[in-house]
């Protein structure tokens, strides 16, 4: 069963992070890079995508005929997807194991982030015979 | 040459070359990475050149030098690590005598891959490669994961089934029985897994359903005297009949009582109605068998209306004899309702609402609501519908039970 994991943050968040020092980023890539490389091991991994920085997000519309609108403006406590993780595991609470690992990956001085990870289970294109 | 017939005739013998890398080596890991590579060659070889002599014979040629290819750097790797000499028993004599049956081979190798100690999803991605002789990126479209991951995950298993030291041999009769079940049961998921499927590129998506049937064959054809491996042969070909019928042109769902029965496969059905017929007289009925003969019925019926569901009913109740699972009780209560009403039925279904397994399950509501419909009450089958729709894990499954619920209510309001 795959599951997306899915980790939102808002832009003073990213603020907050890029103002992380130097030691305490690359300690985080490494720890995103031993997740991802465990995952593979293990068989689970079907899709890691981080996303570009929330100053460039757009909310597009369709106006008239169809022709794209965009907004780009928005308010500092909007919650932004900042990355998500696809995995195909044998259970839900395998997938939550795996999201709390990625809750508690490592902030400054290395204090675990606790940050929240939305699961949701991806729809299977499969269906049983119905009666 | 065309490469169709080229690739069916790899699959087929691909676990023949497997069993005769094996009787050689013992090292299943290698072996089965040797014939791969083996049938990877023949593949882009014999489209060009045109088929050897011995296609069979050129596989194993071919493999058995990769083996010994491997063995070779094998001991070189050992040497240079702990200047210790290649491992006596690496290159034993071959086991057993050299051209045995190619169908125990394969009822074998079956045995192996699918063994207690891996996971049913492993288990499954071994039996297609080692087994049905796919590649790794075949089996990865068809479970839509990354091809890296269905290579670590086959990797795996096989590193499990090599740590397990399971000799390349037949179960012994003790456990014979209980392994045989374990191999049903994944040769059945298979089977599911591509009966059921509605998406994916079509034109590269494995037929799964088509290698389970092919696989049941197999060892229907090494255990011809086995009825329930003859029931589960039989259950694929009586489901897979259905297939054309099952889905519309947007790959919606059509139930059974939709389903426009001259898509049914005639030919399919009358195969599988023979071979149950012939595992029934043998005298011991199993679950699969009984499922099978269920199928039967239905593909027996010209019109949905001509089923005969006291006989189904009747099948259903020997078969809540032999096993207690919920599915079991759900498909009862409905061919209940069928003969003896809706009521009835859904009396059956209060007994589930404190099974553990039903909790995170659809499909009890799913059934409660169809019967809810039957019995006319209209607003509890849409609330059943709707709670079924919010549970349920497949797309097109939500789509239909909400759709269900959308005709229910449109109904409601047009009066």
């Amino acid at each position: 069963m795959k599951y997306i994991l899915m980790m939102a943050g808002t832009k003073a968040g990213v603020n907050a992070y890029r103002a992380w020092s130097p030691s305490d980023i690359q300690a985080h890539f490494a720890f995103l890079t031993r997740l991802n490389r465990d995952l593979h091991e293990s068989g689970e991994f079907v899709a890691n995508e981080p996303l570009g920085a929330p100053e460039q997000a757009k909310i597009v519309r369709a106006g008239k005929d169809g022709v794209p609108v965009t907004d780009g403006v928005f308010p500092e406590a909007k919650e932004f997807l900042l990355g998500y993780w696809i995995v195909d595991v044998e259970s839900p609470e395998r997938a939550y194991e795996i999201a709390a690992r990625l809750s508690a990956g490592p902030g400054p001085g290395g204090v675990p982030l606790n940050m929240p990870i939305e699961v949701r289970q991806i729809l299977s294109p499969r269906a049983s015979d119905l009666a | 040459m065309k490469c169709v017939p080229i690739e069916h005739l790899l699959r087929e013998l691909a676990p023949q070359v497997l069993g005769a890398m094996m009787r050689r080596f013992r090292d299943f890991a290698a072996a089965e990475d040797a014939v791969q590579e083996a049938l990877l060659a023949a593949a882009l070889q014999w489209p060009q050149q045109g088929l050897p002599d011995n296609p069979r014979g050129w596989l194993i040629q071919v493999a058995g030098r990769r083996m010994m290819d491997y063995l070779r750097s094998e001991e070189a790797r050992r040497r240079r690590e702990t200047e210790i000499a290649l491992q006596p028993g690496l290159l034993a004599p071959a086991v057993g005598g050299a051209v045995e049956a190619e169908q125990d081979d394969t009822l074998t190798l079956i045995f192996m891959c699918c063994h207690p100690s891996l996971t049913t999803s492993s288990a499954i991605a071994l039996t297609l490669r080692a087994v049905a002789g796919l590649t790794t990126a075949e089996i990865a479209h068809a479970f839509l994961v990354p091809e890296v991951t269905m290579a670590q995950r086959i990797s795996r298993a096989k590193q499990t089934i090599k740590a397990s030291g399971v000799p390349f041999e037949l179960p012994t009769v003790q456990e014979r029985a209980e392994r045989l079940r374990a191999v049903l049961h994944v040769l059945y998921l298979i089977f599911n897994e591509g009966y059921a499927s509605s998406a994916g590129p079509k034109l590269q998506r494995v037929e799964l359903a088509q290698e389970a049937i092919r696989l049941a064959r197999c060892v229907h054809a090494s255990l011809p005297d086995d009825a329930e491996v003859a029931g589960l042969l039989a259950l694929m070909l009586l489901t897979d009949a259905r297939r054309a019928a099952r889905t519309g042109p947007d790959e919606e769902l059509i139930p059974l009582t939709k389903q426009d029965r001259s898509l049914w496969d005639q030919s399919e059905i009358s195969e599988g109605v023979a071979l149950l017929t012939a595992a029934l007289s043998k005298g011991s009925v199993g679950a699969y068998q009984l499922q099978a003969a269920i199928a039967a019925v239905h593909d027996e019926a010209a019109r949905a209306e001509d089923t005969d569901w006291p006989q189904i009913l009747a099948l259903y109740e020997l078969l809540k004899r032999m096993s207690d699972n919920p599915m079991v009780i759900l498909n009862h209560a409905i061919a209940a309702a069928m003969v003896q009403g809706p009521r009835q039925g859904l009396e059956l279904l209060n007994g589930l609402d404190t099974d553990a397994r039903m909790a995170a399950q659809h499909r009890l509501d799913a059934v409660r609501a169809h019967l809810l419909e039957m019995a006319g009450d209209r607003e509890a089958a849409i609330t059943h519908y709707r709670i079924a729709a919010e549970k349920t894990t497949s797309l097109p499954e939500r789509n239909y039970l909400m759709t269900q619920a959308a005709r229910l209510s449109e109904s409601a309001q047009s009066k």
